[in-house]
C-alpha cells in the first residue's frame, strides 16, 4: 500500500477526531461519579479520569481500555486487604498521582496494587503505595515506563509478603526514580530483557534488593540498595550492564552485596561495595569485566566458588576489606590488573606508580576458612598473622598465579581515567 | 591484706618499670590516634596490641616482683599475718599497677581526643576492661609459677612459655586440629576451645562487639547463636572471671602450703 496525502489526511482527522473527543471525567464525593469503577465503566477511549482528594474504597478496579488515571492532591484508594486493586488490560494506559493501600494477602493468588497484563506503552508515575502485598506487577507488557513512585511494605517474613515492582516477562520497560522500602524482593525481573533499571532506592527489603532470575540484557544503573536482607542477586542471565550502584550495609551472617550466579558476559563498572559481609559473591560467572569498582570495608570483598572462567578485574579499589578475595580452588583464570589494595605491602623504587612487587590478594587465611569454615574464629590471632606472611612469602596452598602484577601504589580516582 | 596490697602498689607505682609501661602505653595512644585519625579503627589496632602484650607484660612482671620482693615476703612472714593476706595482697598489688599504667596510659589519650562523645566508647571500655582482666589472669599464672619454682631461671623460662604457648602454639594446635577434623562438626569444640584459653577469649568478646561479628556467625547454626547475640558477650565475660578465680584461689592453695 502507497502512503499517499489522503492516508494521511485520514489518519489526521481520526486523530483529532479522538483528541475531541476525548473527555475529563471528575470523581469525588458530591460529582457524579463517586466511584472510580463506574467512572471507568462510562468512560470512553482516551478519556481522562480526574480522580479528586477523598478515601475511596474499591477493589479491582478493571481498566480495558486507553485511559488516564490522574489523582488530585493523591486520593486514597483503600482496598481493605481484600484483593487486587487496580488490573490494566489496555495498551496506552496512564496511572498518576495515587496513593493504595491495604493490598489484599493470599497464598493463592499475588495480589497487586497495580497490575498490567498484556499491555503496551503504560506509564505508573508518582503513585503511593502502602501496606501491600505486591506493589506494581508487570506481566507480559512491553514498552512502559514505572517512574518516580514510592512503594512502602511492611514485610517481615519472606513466606506472606509480596515484591514492590515485579516484571514477569516483559521487554523495554524503563523502571525510574522508585523508592521500594520493605518489601520482599524491592526489583524483582523474571525473563524479561531489554529492561532499563534507573535512580531507585530499595533499602529494607526482605530479601533482596533486586533480582534477576533469567533475564538478559538487562541494565541496571545509579541504583542504590542499603541494608537488604541478603542484598542483589542475578542469576541465569547474559548481557547485563551493571553500573555506578551502591551496595551498602548488607551485613549479616548470610548477606552480601551482590551474588552472581550463572551470569556470563556482564559488565560491572564504577559500583560502590561498602560495609558487605560479602561484596560480591561470584558462582559459574564467566567473561565479567569489573572495572572501576570501590570495595570499601566489606568482610570478604570477592567470595568465588567454583567455575569462574575468563573475569577481568581491572582498576578497583579494594580498601579496608578483611579479606580481600577468597577462593576455594588453586586454580586461577580470573585477571587481575591494575587494582589497588590497601593491604599492598610493597614497594615502588622507578616511581611509576606501579608497586614493583606482585600483590596476591588471596590469603592462606581465607583458604583456610574455605576449607574449614570455623577457623574463621581465629580470626585476628597473632598465629594466623604469621603463618599469612609466611604464605605471602612462598605460596603453596594459594594459587600461586592468582596476583595482581601491576599494583597501584595510590587509591585510583576514577574522575581523571 | 589491704595494708599489704597498699605497700606492693605503692612499691610498684614508685618503681622505674611501671613509668616505663605506663610511658610505652601513653605513646601508643597517641601514635595511634595521630597517625589513624579514626577512633574506631585506632581501637582495632589496640586490640591487636593488646591480646599480645598485655599478657606478656602481666606474665612477667608478676615472675619479676615475685622473685625480687622474696626477702621482704619472708620477713613478712616472721609476722603474725595470715599467709593468704601476703600473697594474695602481693598478687593484687601487681596486678592492680599493672592495670592502672594500662588504663591510664590509654585512658589519657584518648581522652584527650574526645572518646566520650564517640560511637567508640563502648568498644574502648570494653577494650580496657579486657586488657584488665588479661593483667588480672596472667599476673596470677605467674605468680602460681614462680610459687612453684624456687629457681630463678626456670621460673622465667616457664612464664615465657607459659606466654608463647597461650599467644602462638595454642593457636597453631587449635588450627590443625581444626584442619585435622574438618569432616566433624566443629563449631562447639571451636568454641569450648576459644574458652579455654584467656587470650583467644578476649579477643573474640572484642571482636564480638566489634562489627566483624557477622563474619564469625557466617559459619553456622551454633556460631550464629553465639555470635549473633547477647549470649556470647555474656558467656565470654563469665568465662573471663572464672579464669581470674581459678589461678588465684590456686595461689591461694599454694601459698597455705608452701615452705619457706
Amino acid at each position: 500500500m502507497k502512503i499517499n496525502s489522503r492516508h494521511i489526511i485520514t489518519l489526521f482527522v481520526l486523530f483529532l477526531h479522538t483528541a475531541l473527543l476525548a473527555e475529563t471525567i471528575i470523581v469525588c464525593k458530591n460529582c457524579e461519579f463517586t466511584n472510580i469503577q463506574e467512572a471507568v465503566l462510562s468512560a470512553k477511549d482516551f478519556d481522562t479520569i480526574l480522580i479528586k482528594k477523598g478515601t475511596y474504597k474499591e477493589i479491582n478496579i478493571r481498566i480495558d481500555k486507553p485511559l488516564t488515571l490522574l489523582g488530585e492532591n493523591y486520593p486514597v484508594i483503600d482496598g481493605e486487604d481484600k484483593g487486587e486493586i487496580i488490573t490494566i488490560y489496555s495498551d496506552n494506559v496512564t496511572i498518576d498521582g495515587l496513593f493504595i493501600i491495604n493490598v489484599g494477602t493470599s497464598y493463592t493468588s499475588d495480589f497487586a496494587a497495580i497490575r498490567v497484563v498484556k499491555s503496551e506503552n503504560f506509564l505508573i508515575q508518582n503513585v503511593v503505595l502502602e501496606k501491600l502485598f505486591f506493589g506494581i506487577y508487570l506481566e507480559k507488557s512491553n514498552n512502559g515506563r514505572v517512574f518516580h513512585n514510592k512503594i512502602i511494605g511492611d514485610a517481615v517474613e519472606e513466606f506472606n509478603s509480596g515484591n514492590g515492582i515485579q516484571l514477569w516477562y516483559c521487554k523495554n520497560v524503563v523502571v525510574e526514580q522508585n523508592i521500594v522500602q520493605h518489601v520482599r524482593d524491592g526489583i524483582y525481573l523474571e525473563f524479561s530483557d531489554n529492561i532499563t533499571i534507573r535512580k531507585n532506592i530499595s533499602t529494607n527489603n526482605v530479601r533482596y534488593g533486586l533480582h534477576f532470575m533469567f533475564s538478559n540484557h538487562d541494565l541496571y544503573e545509579d541504583n542504590v540498595f542499603e541494608n537488604n536482607g541478603a542484598g542483589v542477586a542475578v542469576m541465569f542471565s547474559k548481557h547485563i550492564k551493571m553500573y555506578n550502584n551502591t551496595f551498602k550495609n548488607n551485613w549479616g551472617t548470610a548477606s552480601f552485596g551482590m551474588l552472581l550466579k550463572e551470569i556470563n558476559d556482564a559488565e560491572i563498572v564504577g559500583n560502590t561495595f561498602e560495609a558487605n559481609t560479602v561484596g560480591i559473591n561470584i558462582e559459574g560467572t564467566n567473561r565479567i569485566m569489573y572495572r572501576n569498582n570501590d570495595f570499601i570495608g566489606n568482610g570478604w570483598a570477592m567470595k568465588v566458588r567454583g567455575a569462574c572462567y575468563g573475569n577481568h578485574f581491572e582498576k578497583n579499589n579494594f580498601l579496608y576489606n578483611s579479606f580481600d578475595i577468597s577462593y576455594n580452588s588453586n586454580i586461577n583464570d580470573n585477571i587481575f590488573k591494575s587494582n589497588y589494595w590497601s593491604n599492598y605491602s610493597g614497594y615502588d623504587l622507578d616511581k611509576d606508580g606501579i608497586g614493583d612487587v606482585p600483590y596476591r590478594p588471596v590469603k592462606l587465611f581465607s583458604y583456610i576458612v574455605n576449607r574449614t569454615p570455623e577457623a574463621i574464629i581465629l580470626l585476628r590471632s597473632l598465629f594466623i598473622d604469621i603463618i599469612d606472611f609466611s604464605e605471602k612469602v612462598s605460596p603453596v596452598f594459594t594459587p600461586a598465579e592468582l596476583m595482581d602484577n601491576q599494583p597501584q601504589m595510590k587509591r585510583i580516582s576514577y574522575d581523571s581515567n | 591484706m589491704l595494708k599489704i596490697l597498699k605497700y606492693s602498689c605503692y612499691d610498684l607505682l614508685r618503681s622505674r618499670w611501671s613509668y616505663v609501661y605506663f610511658a610505652f602505653y601513653l605513646m601508643l595512644g597517641t601514635v595511634l590516634l595521630f597517625l589513624n585519625n579514626d577512633l574506631s579503627k585506632a581501637v582495632i589496632t589496640l586490640m591487636n596490641v593488646i591480646i599480645v602484650l598485655v599478657p606478656l607484660i602481666g606474665t612477667i612482671f608478676g615472675v619479676m616482683y615475685y622473685y625480687n620482693s622474696k626477702e621482704f615476703t619472708e620477713l613478712l612472714l616472721a609476722q603474725p599475718v595470715k599467709r593468704s593476706s601476703i600473697f594474695l595482697g602481693q598478687y593484687l598489688g601487681v596486678a592492680l599497677s599493672l592495670t592502672l599504667s594500662l588504663v591510664v596510659g590509654l585512658g589519657l589519650p584518648f581522652a584527650f581526643y574526645g572518646i566520650f562523645n564517640s560511637a567508640a566508647m563502648s568498644e574502648f571500655t570494653l577494650l580496657l576492661v579486657t586488657g584488665a582482666f588479661l593483667t588480672l589472669i596472667f599476673t596470677a599464672l605467674a605468680y602460681n609459677i614462680a610459687l612453684s619454682n624456687e629457681n630463678k631461671i626456670k621460673g622465667f623460662g616457664y612464664a615465657i612459655l607459659l606466654w608463647l604457648f597461650m599467644a602462638v602454639i595454642y593457636d597453631g594446635v587449635f588450627l590443625m586440629s581444626l584442619i585435622a577434623f574438618e569432616e566433624y562438626p566443629l563449631d562447639k569444640f571451636s568454641l569450648i576451645a576459644t574458652m579455654a584459653n584467656p587470650i583467644d577469649l578476649s579477643r573474640v568478646l572484642i571482636l564480638l562487639k566489634l562489627d566483624i561479628s557477622a563474619l564469625l556467625g557466617y559459619t553456622g547454626a551454633v556460631f550464629q547463636k553465639f555470635f549473633g547475640t547477647n549470649f556470647g558477650i555474656v558467656i565470654s565475660s563469665i568465662m573471663l572471671v572464672i579464669w581470674v578465680l581459678v589461678p588465684t584461689y590456686f595461689i591461694y592453695r599454694k601459698a597455705k602450703k608452701k615452705d619457706f
